[in-house]
């Protein structure tokens, strides 16, 4: 597409939907500064909430326990998503392919609840102590997924030749692989690890399901105390969140555009 | 030739390793939802009879069987409380899915519209609220729609209003909280298509003198239905089952059917009707899941 006016009602709807998007995330941030216990009335600037924060042991040990866990779901589901993109996209029609497909693209809009629903009652099945394993199993599951669609349409689009050439010139299968196709899809890869991470620290209904004693993720932990209703310690908790995952997303997209790799990724 | 072997061998454990995880993890899980549901609750650990068990044998084996029920359906069946519960969820994802389209669509087609330089930077604005906790996004609105949050405020100074409604606990709000939280599922297949739609076609309509709304409805919008069909896909599904939106924003009165599940799980501890409660969710999205899954599929190997 070239260069073109945009006309005022693109560029109208553009501004909307970006203010609406953004207006509450806004609004939340500004809050968590707020040095009035009552949400709603405005007492002045004050870092109060985020001094406290510091002091809340369990909130703490829930940060690291979400941590831990999306560090570990997200390394085994972008390990076997990237091997079912490679099973999908490169061997063809294997026996049972269609299942296999149907396996990976259903968890993609099954809703959480299910999910979580029937993990909990397999390893109740087979009597597993329920803690952060579990819930480990039920993230990687989750997003292994998303994985392999982002590592496959990456894969779809690569040059054979080059991995015929370098099979030509005696390289073994292995370390072909590692040698030629791993580097050339590892942008694709870096970002399905990132999306992993996030949907990980994101979950709260199919860890609710799936965990145990000692395992409470962030998300269990401030679900428990917003449903409750507005607090301004949360709103703290939330702004930081927030902050954390902007300058990793917007990190994240500069690198990728400085190694030319292709946009952010989606579902 | 050894090669040959080794390449072979290594073929088929990149497949057999997602694919056992999945069967285990996906699908085995699956059927124990199902088993379960035709069981009958007990006060027992686990909560439900009959209990299968390999060791009693073929006897134990038709025990087992007659054991089930589809009782749990039959409850589920003449109780009006959960047909409201589906009823309610598929009408909330019908109605929140068409807003999403009605909202989305200039949004994608505007940043379709705009310089290459731009679009990119437009779309990573659209999905940064994504990767933020969907928690917190829900929580942000529970500040906004309080009854004395900032809507409510800015209502009240314009004098639209003279006593603050309350927002929360209503249907508006489930609403709210769902197009917001699903807007860029919307959006981003919609720009997928819009952005790679061939701009000659418009030109020619418009060069036979074709009036634009005319070109729109007769050639932007059905060259972009694939994307509107992912869309619709992408959202629809997902909101039927949705837990934490209406949990949150919404009023405890009329459930949505995954805060069913929920309460049936955690509050009630009936896993038997939880379970059955989900194999009818499954049921009912089945159609559109099979839909998405085809699209998916030829949306890849088109690329």
């Amino acid at each position: 597409m070239t260069m073109r006016r945009v006309s005022t009602f693109n560029l109208g709807s553009i501004a909307l939907g970006i203010v609406f998007l953004y207006l509450p995330i806004a609004v939340l941030v500004i809050y968590s500064f707020n040095a009035s216990r009552l949400v709603s009335v405005w007492g002045g600037w004050s870092t109060r909430w985020y001094a406290e924060l510091i002091q809340d042991e369990a909130l703490l040990d829930s940060v690291f326990i979400s941590i831990r866990l999306a560090l570990t779901a997200a390394t085994a589901a972008t390990i076997l998503g990237t091997l079912s993109a490679l099973a999908l996209v490169r061997f063809g029609r294997f026996r049972g392919r269609l299942l296999f497909a149907a396996m990976i693209y259903a968890p993609l809009v099954m809703p959480e609840v299910i999910t979580g629903l029937s993990l909990l009652l397999l390893f109740v099945a087979i009597a597993v102590d329920r803690g952060f394993w579990t819930v480990a199993i039920a993230h990687t599951t989750m997003a292994m997924c998303f994985v392999t669609v982002i590592v496959q349409s990456r894969l779809v689009d690569f040059d054979m030749s080059l991995e015929e050439a370098a099979m030509d010139l005696g390289a073994s299968p292995l370390r072909t692989f590692f040698a030629v196709t791993l580097p050339l899809i590892l942008p694709a890869i870096a970002a399905a690890w990132m999306l992993a991470f996030a949907l990980s620290l994101d979950d709260l209904v199919i860890a609710s399901f799936t965990t145990g004693p000692g395992a409470t993720t962030l998300p269990i932990r401030i679900y428990s105390q917003v449903r409750l209703g507005v607090k301004p310690e949360m709103n703290a908790v939330c702004a930081i969140m927030v902050a954390v995952v902007g300058v990793a997303v917007i990190g994240a997209s500069l690198l990728a555009k400085l190694s030319g790799a292709r946009g952010m990724p989606v579902r | 030739m050894k090669w040959q072997q080794r390449r072979f061998v290594l073929q088929r454990l990149v497949v057999r390793i997602p694919y056992a995880w999945l069967l285990v993890f996906f699908l085995v899980p699956f059927l124990i939802v199902l088993k379960i549901s035709l069981s009958q609750t007990a006060i027992a650990q686990p909560p439900y009879t009959p209990v299968f068990e390999l060791a009693a044998g073929w006897h134990g084996l038709v025990a087992f069987f007659s054991g089930l029920s589809l009782n749990n359906y039959g409850l589920i069946g003449s109780d009006p409380l959960y047909i409201l519960s589906y009823v309610k969820s598929v009408e909330i994802a019908a109605f929140s899915t068409l807003i999403l389209l009605v909202i989305g669509y200039p949004i994608a087609y505007a940043i379709a519209r705009t310089p290459h330089r731009v679009q990119a930077v437009l779309i990573i604005l659209v999905v940064l609220p994504f990767w933020t906790s969907l928690l917190i996004r829900i929580y942000a609105w529970m500040n906004i729609l309080q009854r004395d949050g900032l809507l409510n405020d800015v209502l009240m100074a314009l004098s639209i209003v003279k006593e603050p409604p309350a927002w929360l606990s209503t249907d508006t709000a489930i609403y709210i909280g769902i197009v917001y939280s699903y807007l860029p599922f919307m959006v981003l297949p919609l720009y997928a298509t819009l952005e790679k739609l061939d701009e000659s076609l418009i030109e020619a309509a418009a060069d036979l003198g074709c009036p634009r709304w005319k070109i729109f409805w007769l050639v932007t919008l059905p060259l972009s239905s694939s994307g509107m069909l992912a869309g619709v896909l992408l959202c629809f599904i997902p909101i039927v089952g949705e837990f934490v939106i209406p949990d949150l924003l919404g009023g405890s009165q009329s459930p949505m059917i995954g805060q069913t599940i929920w309460t049936e799980f955690f509050g009630n501890k009936d896993w038997p009707a939880a379970s059955a409660v989900a194999v009818l969710l499954v049921c009912l999205l089945v159609t559109p899941i099979v839909v998405y899954q085809n699209q998916a599929m030829r949306a890849l190997e088109r690329e």
